[in-house]
């Protein structure tokens, strides 16, 4: 190596190590001051409460409804999109094989639509109850937020499914697989920690974002109760909560994200675990 | 076709693209002995082998047209049991592959594809299958652990055991001791020559000495053609072909 090399190599490599530590940095400030602040005003009250006096001015009762709220829709979001994502997944790299060219404009046409922003899912989820007459409901708000997440899961579990070597799809062909086995018996198994991962992104995705659900699924002090009434969200809660001029009902927005943030841990870590179980099967090449 | 001849290719052409991979290949192999198919890396080997089985299906850039002739029935013209099609056919490929599953599934999972699923059957077959690939000893008590967990020479006995489960007439084996120790290697040679009698086999080695001891008949190819193809005495005690006996004097390989 020549003087220059060594220059540039050890310039490259402090840069790398000063980006990592900003991101860890900011990642630390950003959970800091979530804990910091929202450790304070949490309480037993807040978790297991729907909130008394308005959401928008009330210091009493808690953020039940938008926990639960947000739970059932997120979780009904993710089985639906799951539900329709896995098998276009599937779809994408078993049976259409022969058609590389129709794949890679489907997966561009994905690429597209994930850049769209969820405001925009939800004002057209808002155009479409207009349009049948439903009223904002956690119905809406699932169809709406399925839209939204449905090409994050659909690219994510593709972008798994296609390091499926050949060979091992040679090897369950030559067995005499149909596409049918192929996918659902080896595709799904080589990749079933990865397409844990894609749910759980979805899912996050999901539960994270205000402005799909804004319009659609609305905002109440109830507990959700059916399809067809609207639900509280925490991210609309906190959004809510931060606006209010009482300080104290501020403060509570700080609980709310840490409640939201707790939420994403738990169902990344419980995912994490459900992988590793089935990883060992998985075959490393 | 003739009686003792199992597998008949005729004018087989594959093209990729503009490519010509395979040029008017003709090729008799035949029943139940050792055809041994050599050549230079790129020669088309695998190529031919994934023919035979229809796995160029996978590939849409590859352009296949001619005859293969198994049992007087042409595969390449068979549209609609292209999967029963592949049973007839056990595949070893260089590298193992194993499924994504338990060992014992490996087997249990071919034999379901076969239509066996009565447990009992099940059971009496991977451990008869696992026995064939002498592999049964090494790894009877670990049955349900992932074959990832394998060696790899165990992993490739495993796919020797679990190709033979779907009960083919053909291994079609692509330097399946490649990749392998010298024991291993020599535990699926041996594996061939138990199940010489009973299938028809064709290998794919760079191996001549493997080539020497175990063949029957020798295919020699280059460049996509086949050069000469004969008896393993023929081909290799008097190659008629200038290049044959270049190949075989080892100036290139
Ligand atoms: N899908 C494909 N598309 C384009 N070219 C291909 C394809 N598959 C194989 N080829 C080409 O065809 C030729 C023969 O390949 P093949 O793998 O059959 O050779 P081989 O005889 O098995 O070689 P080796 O001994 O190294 O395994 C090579 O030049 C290869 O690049
Ligand atoms: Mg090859």
């Amino acid at each position: 190596m020549t003087r220059a090399q060594k220059i540039e190599e050890k310039f490259f490599k402090l840069l790398m190590i000063i980006a990592t530590y900003f991101i860890l940095a900011i990642l630390a400030i950003i959970i800091y001051s979530i804990f910091e602040k929202g450790l304070k005003s949490i309480s037993w009250e807040m978790l297991t409460q729907v909130p008394h006096g308005g959401y928008y001015y009330g210091k009493g009762g808690g953020i039940l409804n938008a926990i639960l709220g947000s739970l059932s829709l997120a979780f009904g979001a993710t089985v639906l999109a799951f539900i329709i994502g896995m098998p276009v997944a599937l779809y994408l790299n078993v049976f259409l094989i022969r058609h590389k060219r129709v794949v890679s404009v489907i997966r561009f046409l994905l690429d597209l639509v994930w850049g769209i922003p969820s405001i925009v899912y939800g004002a057209f989820g808002f155009s479409l109850m207009i349009f049948f007459g439903l009223q904002t409901s956690l119905l809406a708000g699932i169809l709406t937020v399925t839209l939204f997440i449905l090409p994050i899961m659909i690219r994510s579990m593709d972008e798994i499914l296609c390091t499926v070597p050949i060979g091992l799809q040679e090897a369950a062909y030559s067995l005499g697989s149909n596409k049918s086995e192929i996918a659902f018996k080896i595709f799904t198994r080589q990749s079933f920690s990865g397409i844990i991962t894609a749910v759980l992104l979805s899912f996050g995705r999901g539960i994270g974002d205000a402005a799909a659900v804004l319009f659609t699924a609305g905002y109440t002090d109830h507990l959700p109760n059916g399809l067809l009434e609207p639900v509280a969200t925490l991210p609309l809660s906190i959004f809510f909560q931060l606006s209010s001029p009482v300080p104290e009902v501020q403060n509570r927005a700080y609980a709310s994200a840490l409640v939201l943030t707790l939420i994403i841990l738990i169902v990344s870590l419980f995912s994490r675990g459900l992988g590793k179980r089935y990883h060992k099967t998985k075959i490393n090449f | 076709m003739d009686q003792d001849t199992k597998i008949e290719i005729r004018d087989l052409n594959v093209f990729a693209g503009k490519t010509q991979i395979l040029k008017n290949v003709n090729i008799e192999i035949p029943k139940n002995k050792i055809t041994v198919i050599l050549g230079p890396s790129g020669c088309g080997k695998t190529t031919l082998l994934k023919c035979l089985n229809r796995l160029t299906d996978l590939y849409p850039e590859l352009k296949v047209s001619g005859r293969i002739m198994i049992d007087d029935n042409n595969i390449l013209e068979a549209k609609e049991d292209i999967y029963k099609l592949r049973q007839q056919m056990g595949l070893l490929s260089q590298r193992p592959y194993p499924l994504p599953m338990t060992i014992y599934n490996n087997i249990a999972y071919a034999l379901k594809l076969r239509g066996i699923r009565n447990r009992r059957e099940t059971h009496k077959l991977v451990m008869h299958y696992l026995q064939q690939a002498n592999l049964w000893d090494e790894i009877r008590t670990r049955l349900r652990e992932p074959a990832s967990r394998l060696s790899i020479g165990q992993q490739q006995r495993l796919c020797l055991a679990r190709g033979l489960a779907v009960n083919p007439e053909i291994i079609l084996a692509d330097e399946p001791t490649s990749a392998l120790d010298p024991i291993s290697s020599q535990f699926i040679e041996e594996t061939f020559g138990r199940l010489r009698n009973d299938y028809t086999i064709v290998l794919v080695t760079h191996v001549l000495r493997q080539a020497k001891r175990i063949a029957d008949n020798v295919v020699f190819m280059y460049l996509g053609e086949v050069i000469e193809q004969g008896s393993v005495e023929e081909v290799f005690g008097n190659p008629k072909m200038e290049k044959t006996k270049l190949y075989l004097g080892g100036t290139f390989n």
